[in-house]
């Protein structure tokens, strides 16, 4: 894949490093002179120097001919609009901008620039992934599919456990579609045993949160417990 | 447009400017009618409390060609204010949003034309 990577901080140079390595092709721009020339010492002719938000900069870098373009500069503005230009005006497949402050995101959104990846979400979501009293993880909102991706982990004493999955009344929209058990994820059949302990990830429409959450009476408290 | 008549808001980062509003006029900007907010344009609280959800006209003509375009999409797009004017300083740009619907005014094409218009006067003029 043909890859440019807007902003060589420590995001973008450590992404671009990477991506090489996985033999893809990669550009990174950067405006700042001297950052590009320290970067230039190591990714040489990888890296060009340039203010991406101007047009011939995106064009002398190759964009016409991108896979993908990733803006991850320290500047929300820049990112939307860099990724807004490569998608709309340069059709190129796939974007995906950093955001800086999670408070601007709904622009993001609002100006079709999706996804946006903000670092302050990726804590907080890792957060709740390590905190199991949370219950139900939100993984993943597929916004387009109008989908999402939950974690549940069942503890003592949910509903389901020593159960057969194929005896769950699964809501309709809603499928189990795999199970982390010692550290081994596999996908469950009809037959499958649910345990104490397993972490179970569903996908569901959206809205379906809390008749899963009723079956599989998620969360450490155990007033919900039903099914 | 205060003087024509117009109820006009600004919104700015900086308190300053309240100041530079007010030069060359005879009375307070508010007494004349004139609103002003502190805020960065980016933040929806500020453009809520600056009064765009009432606009009928909304202006982006920061110092950044990049917040003027964010800024005047938000407004097109969420607030539906019926015209929005974006002043981009990079011709490129200007003309591409242009095309994709966004009003744009580029100064620097103004000066271009000015500039072109002033030299093949001068030149007239010689011969």
């Amino acid at each position: 894949m043909y890859i440019i990577v807007v902003g060589a901080g420590k995001v973008g140079w450590n992404l671009a490093r990477e991506l090489l390595e996985k033999d893809h092709e990669v550009t990174m721009i950067e405006s700042d002179r001297r950052r590009y020339l320290t970067v230039e010492q190591e990714l040489e002719h990888n890296v060009s120097y340039g203010d991406a938000s101007e047009l011939w900069v995106l064009e002398r870098a190759g964009i016409q001919r991108a896979d993908m373009v990733i803006a991850v500069t320290g500047d929300d503005e820049d990112n939307i609009l860099i990724c807004q230009v490569a998608k709309e005006k340069y059709a190129v497949d796939q974007i995906i901008a950093r955001v800086n402050n999670p408070r601007n995101k709904p622009h993001f959104d609002l100006l079709g620039v999706k996804p946006s990846v903000s670092a302050t979400d990726l804590i907080l979501r890792l957060l709740e992934h390590e905190v199991p009293e949370y219950g139900l993880v939100h993984l993943l909102d597929l916004q387009e599919e109008q989908l999402e991706i939950i974690e549940m982990l069942l503890g003592k004493d949910c509903g389901v456990t020593g159960r057969r999955v194929g005896d769950l009344a699964m809501p309709d929209g809603s499928l189990l579609i795999s199970v982390l058990r010692d550290g081994k994820g596999f996908v469950p059949g009809p037959d499958t045993v649910l345990e104490t302990g397993d972490e179970v990830l569903a996908v569901l429409d959206p809205g379906k949160e809390d008749e899963l959450k009723a079956i599989f009476g998620s969360g450490s408290g155990s007033g919900n417990g039903a099914g | 447009m205060l003087h024509e008549g117009h109820e006009v808001s600004c919104l700015d980062e900086d308190p300053e400017s309240h100041a530079r509003l007010e030069v060359g006029l005879d009375k307070a900007w508010e007494d004349l009618g004139g609103r002003f907010t502190v805020g960065a344009g980016l933040e929806t609280d500020a453009l809520v409390a600056a009064g765009i959800e009432q606009a009928d006209a909304f202006i982006a003509s920061t110092d950044g060609d990049n917040t003027n375009i964010v800024i005047s999409q938000i407004a097109q797009r969420r607030y539906e204010v019926p015209t929005v004017i974006a002043r981009i300083l990079d011709p490129l740009r200007a003309e591409w949003y242009q095309r994709q619907g966004l009003h744009t005014i580029c100064p620097t094409r103004v000066a271009i034309d000015m500039l072109e218009e002033a030299v093949r006067d001068g030149s007239e003029r010689v011969h």
